[in-house]
């Protein structure tokens, strides 16, 4: 189990006050002019030297990602920081532990990133049911302010960067980056079509990283301790430390801070109090947030919880926002609740997205009653893959895989329920 | 997507909201939220403006509030705006009440992870009440809307009321909520489970032990 000591976010309860004075004894913004001092090209190579991978889903390496940045404005254009705080990924709860209880870790780490990739200011954006946790974020930027650390002549390094917080207003879509620029223009949060990528042109056609909250706070303290520090949990090419969400069907379900790579098993008994009912009560698990494949008790049990190891099981880390599901969940009914999820979430722009998931949300309500023929479930398959890949973002994909994990792995089930349903039927056509 | 359209335009709307503006103290949060943009990019803010537009119709209707069209006209004004961008984003975000709601909007997360833990239970507490999903209730304090995941899952299941979440509810513990906000009194917000914090393993802290009773500075334990 990771060392208390070599946890970043010691204040992930909230235990402790979030104010300024208490961040600095917990070790925040100590002497942050000379991690600046280290200079933009140090900065990018330790990030990228730790392993540090984007904790908001998709993995990309962090430093790399920096690096697209352009070293200078040959137009003019500033560039900009945008801090993906638009936590909304069914299953993610752990963005909002860092904004309410540490947010100096995140103010600080904007700093940071913001000028080793030559940002001008960040935006944050933050989801806008987060209404809370807005108020002390927006509470800690002003302290920032107040004492200097940010603002002109930030933290005395000789830098200046603001740091800005904007509020969304309950969209799923704004968490995909071109999505979230949209909206900080004022617009609609519907994505953009890329190239061009968002670091040629991005908020405000200038050049623009979109990172998460939980990439940009862990920079400091990897800055503080060294790259190999960081590197040194966690399996290879899956590198460091990372906040876990566990929710759904264990004893205690918490969010917690672990290494990379921690068997699922381990995770669970060690932090949640195991399985409702015990092990051999565990159905399936979805092991990153709604939009990955739900994984079969068997084959979740002794996996490794990262990027590599989910991935060879057909499924993915994407926010490490790990729902249980023992053996009393309607599984179809799960699924079908995750189908309506995408169609509500769905922004309208694309065709096969936006009639795909009222379509595919239709068809798992039917399969969740059993009210179908046994041909529509490939029909389903089939359908998943023409939405799947055919949309400006990833929105599509992120709706047609739970459904496609529920067929691979629950077949026997959804063909269970349309046989009973249909041996009703025909017993009340006699 | 979501279905959503404005209310109807007609002349008892215009009569009501037609003479809306900014009260000076929202005006000054207005502009402030203004400020927060590069010169030239003002339309960036009209996400806090109608916000702000919707929670002062909230206290001026002692609901949680909503955006009639002569509202969203009037931020359109305030940001020189065409009045049909304005109104495409306020349809298009659902924070955005397109019609009246209750003085409590009892938001009631109905996704996975707290549909796992009970959710269907915290519906039916609601209806008991004689609530139903996108009506205001009859005495004008309650409307119900059953909202997608709202990143409590690890305390869930989950209800946001106004600008309150009331988390790792039961029946009974979100009708103690209710009873208490029918009364006019202000319920502690956060996690109900008795002895937990947040969103620490509850009564069952697995880790950060010293963090509990001292600001523990780990930074003297680090090799």
């Amino acid at each position: 189990m990771l060392a208390d000591k070599d946890r970043i976010f010691t204040n992930l309860y909230g235990f402790q006050d979030w104010g300024l004075k208490a961040a600095q004894q917990r070790g925040d913004w100590d002497d942050t002019k000379s991690l600046i001092a280290r200079g933009h090209d140090n900065i990018i190579e330790e990030v990228k030297a730790s392993g540090l991978r984007g904790r908001g889903g998709a993995g990309f390496p962090t430093g790399l990602k920096w690096s697209f940045m352009p070293k200078e404005s040959k137009d003019g254009r500033p560039s900009f920081l945008v801090i993906n705080a638009d936590e909304s990924e069914p299953g993610s709860c752990k963005d909002r532990e860092i904004i309410r209880h540490d947010p100096h870790k995140l103010i600080e780490g904007a700093l940071v990133a913001g000028y080793a990739m030559r940002a001008r200011a960040a935006y944050i954006y933050i989801r806008g049911e987060y209404i809370r946790e807005a108020e002390t974020l927006q509470a800690a930027i002003d302290e920032a302010y107040d004492a200097g650390l940010i603002g002109k002549n930030a933290s005395k390094s000789g830098y200046d960067f603001d740091v800005f917080l904007h509020r969304g207003a309950g969209a799923y879509i704004c968490g995909e980056e071109t999505a979230m620029i949209e909206s900080l223009e004022g617009k609609k949060g519907q994505p953009r079509l890329k190239p061009p990528f968002p670091a040629g042109a991005g908020l405000y056609g200038c050049p623009t990283t979109v990172n998460n909250v939980e990439s940009i706070a862990v920079v400091p303290t990897i800055l503080r301790r060294g790259a190999s520090w960081f590197a040194s949990f966690g399996r290879e090419n899956n590198k460091g430390t990372k906040l876990f969400q566990i929710s759904g069907h264990v004893n205690k379900p918490c969010v917690v801070e672990e290494a990379l790579s921690i068997p699922f098993s381990e995770l669970i008994e060690k932090h949640c109090g195991g399985i409702i009912g015990g092990k051999d009560n565990l159905l399936a698990v979805i092991p990153g947030g709604s939009s990955v494949p739900l994984v079969p008790a068997e084959q979740i049990w002794d996996a490794p919880m990262d990027f590599d190891g989910l991935k060879d099981l057909g499924s993915g880390l994407g926010t490490a926002g790990v729902i249980v599901m023992d053996k009393s969940t309607d599984i179809v009914r799960a699924i079908s609740r995750l189908s309506y999820f995408y169609k509500h979430e769905s922004c309208g722009q694309c065709t096969p997205c936006r009639e795909g998931t009222g379509w595919m949300w239709r068809m798992m309500e039917r399969l969740r009653t059993g009210d179908a023929a046994i041909e529509e479930i490939d029909m389903l398959q089939q359908v998943t893959k023409q939405v799947e890949g055919h949309t400006i973002c990833a929105l599509g994909d992120a709706a047609a895989w739970p459904i496609q994990g529920l067929i691979r792995h629950f077949r026997p089930e959804l063909e269970r329920r349309i046989e009973e349903h249909n041996a009703k039927f025909a017993e009340a056509a006699e | 997507m979501a279905d959503r359209n404005p209310a109807p335009d007609t002349p008892e709307l215009r009569e009501r909201w037609g003479a809306f503006e900014f009260t000076e103290s929202y005006r000054e949060r207005a502009d402030k939220a203004i400020a927060r943009y590069p010169e030239g990019r003002q339309r960036s803010a009209v996400m806090p403006l109608l916000d702000l537009a919707q929670r002062q119709v909230g206290e001026e209707t002692n609901t949680q509030g909503w955006l009639p069209l002569p509202v969203i006209e009037y931020v359109a004004d305030y940001l020189d705006m065409p009045v049909i961008r304005v109104l495409e984003v306020a349809s298009f975000y659902f924070m955005y009440n397109m019609k009246p709601v209750g003085k409590y909007h009892v938001q009631v997360c109905g996704t996975t992870p707290c549909m796992l833990r009970g959710s269907d239970g915290l519906f039916e507490t609601c209806k008991k009440r004689g609530m139903s999903k996108g009506h205001v209730s009859e005495d004008g304090l309650w409307t119900l809307t059953e909202v997608e995941c709202m990143g409590n899952c690890a305390t869930a299941p989950m209800v946001q009321i106004n600008d309150d979440n009331y988390e790792d509810l039961t029946p009974e513990r979100l009708d103690t909520i209710l009873d208490a906000l029918a009364k006019g009194e202000q319920p502690k917000a956060g996690t109900q489970e008795p002895g937990r914090h947040t969103s620490e393993p509850a009564n069952a802290l697995s880790s950060l032990e010293a963090m509990v009773d001292e600001n523990h500075d780990y930074r003297s334990e680090w090799s």
